[in-house]
């Protein structure tokens, strides 16, 4: 894909390393205004790191522009102010805050308080798991309730790129089936663009329009949706035969 | 007096003295809340602040009059104590941000014993009297019973102190983004809450805490740089019983405890004032082996 004025995202050639360990070797990312695009990959191969280069949570390489500018370097605050929300890897649930707080949490940087009470009595419909437990602590939900927890946090922040690291993780298989319907309804509902780290190909192909399969830190294959679901390797490796 | 009388005259100054440990031990708990660790250098920063509260107190007296000045110098107090603490997380533990636990932990060891020295050299190591409103030896009577003044004064502070601060922590934007770094910072930091900013907040409130405590503690017994040494056992004590993570149980085991010790004390013949010291740290002794979290403090759940 050629780099265009419309993408929202693009890394390029982006590096990391923990201590002496190169995790990206050269990874290049497009995801457009509105745009969804799925981060496939074994374990190790970098997909969780990538997420971290965009937030600012681990240092990187190479090119990482949101908006036109450069954002690589930026502290994971100031990259959350531009409207980036990354749901992390184990949710980063705020175990002793309430349902309420953590929601609460994620529109830290709003001053809309009209617009911050709207959006979430529109998630509280959309879960209504979350609603039934509004004045629980987090660390009190189960796997799949935090995980919607997490997801709605982070849309709470009214972001215009939110990036998932994997949310099926740990989920029962119906459980992750009903996290990705909501995450897909919300992305229908909202626009948002997305960038979604997952393992489980199926549930990824329900929500974004594009998909990059990353091996030790590479991009190793991409194209849209509907011609990675025919190619063999991807059926072989992530869609289970 | 009757029996009656002296008994509730005990409770009555031990829960003064003890709520002097409880603001110590809850300025401990903000900052391990804040930062995770704990922070042995929050008695030195107190007395440090009260120093700073008895030089402009000085200043202003002659001008202003006894009451004004010493309000004033405690206002100075306060306000150099919030800038002290947000200094010293902001210079000196911001430099150990990726340090192991323990040595943070030797870092405010470090900055305690800084601390003391600087005071002894600017002020002095002999303890000199703090001009307060009142004298350490005025008392009411209530009914049969008399009651010193200090300590009505003194545990009536610390319990307005600690409401404030609790409206601070659940009513305002400020307190959920401080409670937020405290859960989990990466993950607030996520949501655009300035992590270190909040850092210095929770080092800020903590020093101001501790310097109330230590300027209510030094109109009763005179100011020295060594001042809190004694009170910063009690005040750990305390945070352990209590839980590190449970601002309430501080404060509770805080009470808890002065009482227990100050009973025990007059009471039991054999602890009598010599042993005295030793009942908190068979408080200590017994949470530990049955409760290793605390009393009210949370177990550390891993859910995956």
């Amino acid at each position: 894909m050629a780099p265009s004025e419309r993408n929202l995202l693009e890394l390029t050639d982006v590096t990391a390393f923990y201590g002496p360990v190169q995790v990206l070797e050269s990874v290049s990312i497009q995801v457009p205004e509105s745009g969804a695009v799925g981060i496939l990959g074994a374990n190790g191969a970098g997909k969780t790191t990538t997420l971290r280069a965009i937030s600012g949570t681990v240092r990187a390489g190479g090119s990482i522009v949101y908006e036109g500018q450069s954002i690589r370097g930026f502290k994971p605050e100031k990259v959350a102010s531009l409207g980036i929300a990354h749901v992390p890897e184990g949710r980063g649930t705020l175990g002793n805050l309430t349902v309420r707080e953590n929601l609460m949490v994620g529109a830290y940087l709003r001053k809309d308080r009209q617009q911050i009470a709207t959006d979430l009595d529109y998630l509280l419909e959309l879960f209504p798991n979350l609603k039934a437990r509004i004045k629980s602590n987090a660390s009190a939900l189960s796997g799949g309730e935090q995980q919607m927890l997490a997801v709605s946090r982070a849309f709470m922040a009214k972001p215009r790129l939110l990036i998932l690291d994997e949310p099926s993780l740990g989920l029962a298989p119906s459980t992750a089936r009903n996290v990705y319907n909501a995450i897909a309804q919300l992305r229908k509902e909202s626009g948002i663009a997305m960038l979604v780290v997952e393992q489980n190909a199926n549930l990824a192909f329900s929500v974004v329009d594009s998909v990059t399969v990353l091996e030790t830190g590479r991009n190793v294959l991409s194209g849209t949706t509907a011609e990675l679901r025919g190619n063999d390797e991807i059926r072989k490796a992530y869609l289970g035969g | 007096m009757n029996p009656f009388g002296t008994f509730v005259q005990l409770v009555v100054d031990a829960l003064a003295q003890g709520s002097l440990y409880a603001a110590l031990a809850l300025a401990i708990v903000l900052v391990n809340q804040a930062t995770g660790l704990v922070n042995f250098a929050q008695g030195g920063m107190a007395v440090l602040g009260s120093y700073i509260g008895m030089t402009i107190g000085g200043l202003f007296i002659p001008l202003v009059g006894s009451t004004a000045g010493i309000l004033i110098g405690i206002i100075g107090a306060v306000a150099a104590s919030l800038l002290l603490g947000a200094f010293v997380e902001r210079f000196v533990m911001r430099r150990f941000e990726r340090a192991e636990e323990d040595t943070k932990v030797v870092a405010t060891i470090g900055v305690l014993t800084l601390i003391v020295g600087l005071v002894g050299l600017i002020w002095g190591f002999n303890s000199i009297p703090y001009p307060f409103f009142f004298t350490s030896s005025e008392s009411i009577r209530i009914g049969d019973v008399s009651v010193s003044v200090w300590s009505i004064v003194t545990f009536l502070t610390i319990i307005a102190l600690m409401g404030v601060l609790q409206l601070l922590f659940r009513g305002t934007k400020m307190g959920l983004g401080l409670r937020a770094v405290a859960d989990n910072s990466p993950s607030a930091a996520l949501s655009g809450i300035r992590v270190g900013g909040m850092r210095m907040v929770g080092w800020g409130l903590a020093a101001a805490l501790g310097t109330i405590a230590a300027i209510l503690l030094a109109s009763k017994s005179g100011l020295a740089p060594n001042n809190f040494d004694g009170i910063l056992v009690y005040a750990l004590a305390a945070v352990v019983i209590g839980g590190l993570d449970s601002p309430i149980g501080a404060v509770v085991a805080a009470l808890g405890i002065t009482v227990l010790e100050s009973l025990a004390a007059a009471y039991i013949p054999w602890i009598g004032h010599d042993l005295k010291v030793v009942v908190p740290f068979v408080l200590i002794f017994v949470v530990l082996i049955v409760r290793p979290q605390g009393l009210f403090g949370r177990k550390a759940v891993v859910r995956v």
